[in-house]
């Protein structure tokens, strides 16, 4: 009776705590700044503090860049819900993800062949704000740090290759990294095709589709299979938008002006219904433009490479 | 040689009384906490830091269980007035010596052994399952028997703690002696910055001193293959062999010592 009554006295305690605890998060809130704060900014020192567990202190500043990168992006996302800017714009305008760069050198200091790290760093630094930090440099710059690391390792030629093509476009830098990679014993036998391809006709869908289908089915991994997935519908939404845009161009030319919504279009019987993207999200029309919606899985769209030579698009 | 052994048995047995196993409790609900809550957070990278998080953890319980209990060896006996029956008995001091150290040894592989079988318990889960892609992602399988060398050099690092632990032991309080053998064990994982002492100073004579110092004091790094291990990096066997010959060599010498000191001490 004695022990059940100082066990109900510890779990009352225990649950006060818990409830103080509670109350000063509510009325002193800790600041992000705050806990984003990164107390050692040095890999060597830190090296040096962990002895003989710097792989442990690796995946612990692994798993801070994770949360860093998931929250930050989270926070974006629900804050504005503005539209992306294109790629080739997104050079650093915000200090947002500043810390994570600095969490991936650590991580990838303290420990070099941590392959993760680089592969999946290197997207999250070069994907365009707000999505990621919009500094495809420094996602090079990490992979570079990757191959010096591990000289023979052709993923990470074949991710540089990728940010060249995808943010940078930059398709000759990019042929020349798939070139490289291919030259790698045991690299796929794709990654010399995709370099001539890449070389030869520059950034069309169809280049974008071949180079995203190869990655989907050759990633041993599966959150970059995943990425690969959704980048292959955001494709497929590409082609629907153009083709949607089309028949409400030809629809606003009959009727001499542009519809403001679906109804009078799927009325004419222009489409049959409201269209779904490939997430099955309807698509938006407005003023005559058919755009995915801000609230679609797939949304924002990535900024369509162009083709070598070809002339500057206008915006979508 | 049979009185050697009948110390050893009788260290473990304490050990166990003193439930020292406990931790291989707090061991298993580590690894399995961390297994479910890392497996949420790290992208496909679970199997890569629960063996590095394993490895460490078995380092960490073992270095604890070396140090604190291999202080207590000698001094336990002491305080307790023990050591006057014991020393009644027909023994040696030098085999009370070797056989409490034994016994930790003892104690320390079944806790290592049991650790080592949980950890491979976690990672056959954590591996369940898992695509054939997935698999081909890692750098070394779930299942890894190379893990069993990174394991093995933890232990004869241990032993060699537990060596530093009793020798300390043999003429110090207990506090002091804990606190010199974890300032060996740091020194120890920091001896390259002794070798390369040469490169940071003017003075001959002070790296002439650090170059000495670097041979003299245990160098603990070279058992450290976690990472190479977790990464699929081949460890040769001559390495280990090396390795553990340096250990073995470094151990007698502390024992020997040891028993000197301890042959010497009076209890009166």
């Amino acid at each position: 009776m004695k022990t059940l009554g100082v066990i109900l006295v510890a779990l009352a305690l225990l649950a006060g705590s818990v409830q103080l605890q509670a109350t000063r998060e509510r009325l002193f809130p800790v600041s992000e700044a705050d806990e984003d704060a990164m107390y050692m900014r040095s890999a060597e020192t830190l090296r040096r503090l962990s002895g003989a567990y710097t792989a442990l202190t690796a995946d612990g500043y692994w798993i801070r860049a994770l949360q860093y990168y998931g929250g930050t992006k989270r926070r974006l996302q629900a804050q504005a819900r503005v539209p992306e800017p294109p790629p080739m714009l997104a050079v650093p305008t915000s200090d947002d993800f500043s810390l994570l760069y600095p969490m991936l050198d650590i991580t990838t200091s303290l420990d070099p062949r941590f392959t993760i790290a680089y592969r999946f760093g290197a997207v999250f630094l070069a994907e365009a704000y707000p999505r990621g930090a919009g500094r495809p440099d420094l996602a090079v710059a990490l992979l570079e740090k990757g191959i010096r690391a591990q000289p023979d390792k052709w993923e990470y030629m074949e991710d540089i290759g990728f940010v060249h093509y995808w943010y940078v476009h930059d398709y000759r830098a990019a042929a020349g990294w798939f070139q490289r990679a291919s030259e790698v014993p045991g690299a796929p036998w794709w990654l010399r095709s995709l370099a001539a391809t890449t070389l030869a006709q520059g950034g069309d869908r169809q280049s974008s589709r071949t180079m995203w289908e190869a990655i989907r089915q050759s990633a041993a991994i599966d959150w970059l299979r995943q990425d690969a997935e959704r980048r292959l519908l955001q494709l497929d939404a590409l082609d629907n938008i153009d083709e949607l845009q089309r028949r409400v161009d030809a629809f606003a030319r009959g009727a001499g002006q542009a519809p403001s919504g679906w109804d009078s279009v799927v009325r004419a019987r222009v489409v049959p219904g409201v269209p779904l993207d490939p997430s099955r999200t309807p698509y938006e029309l407005i003023q005559g433009r058919v755009h995915l919606a801000a609230s679609s899985p797939l949304a924002p769209l990535p900024e369509e490479p162009r083709q070598i030579d070809a002339p500057e698009a206008p915006p979508r | 040689m049979r009185a050697v052994v009948a110390i050893a048995v009788n260290v473990f047995r304490e050990s166990v009384r003193d439930k020292v196993l406990y931790n291989l409790v707090l061991f298993a609900v580590l690894l399995i906490g961390a297994s479910y809550l890392i497996g949420q957070l790290t992208a496909g990278q679970d199997v890569k830091i629960i063996k590095d998080l394993g490895l460490a953890a078995i380092s960490v319980f073992g270095l604890f269980i070396a140090v604190f209990i291999g202080i207590g060896l000698v001094s336990k006996e002491v305080d307790r007035r023990s050591i006057y029956s014991l020393l009644a008995k027909p023994i040696h001091r030098q085999q009370l010596v070797l056989g409490k150290y034994c016994g930790l040894t003892l104690t320390l592989g079944v806790n290592l052994a049991v650790m080592a079988a949980a950890l491979y318990v976690v990672l056959f889960y954590m591996a369940w399952g898992v695509s054939e892609q997935t698999v081909r992602s890692w750098d070394a399988p779930a299942l890894d028997p190379a893990l069993l060398k990174a394991v093995g050099l933890i232990y004869v690092e241990l032993m060699l703690v537990t060596a530093i632990a009793l020798f300390f032991s043999t003429f110090s309080t207990p506090m002091l002696s804990a606190a010199l053998t974890f300032g060996f064990f740091i020194a120890g994982h920091f001896s390259s910055d002794l070798r390369n002492f040469q490169d940071a100073v003017d003075s001959p004579a002070a790296a002439r001193l650090a170059r000495g110092l670097y041979w003299v004091l245990p160098n603990l790094a070279q058992f450290d293959v976690k990472a190479a291990v977790v990464h699929g990096q081949p460890v040769p066997l001559g390495y280990a062999a090396v390795t553990i010959g340096y250990a073995a060599c470094y151990i007698a010498m502390l024992l020997v010592i040891s028993m000197l000191v301890f042959s010497r001490r009076d209890f009166k």
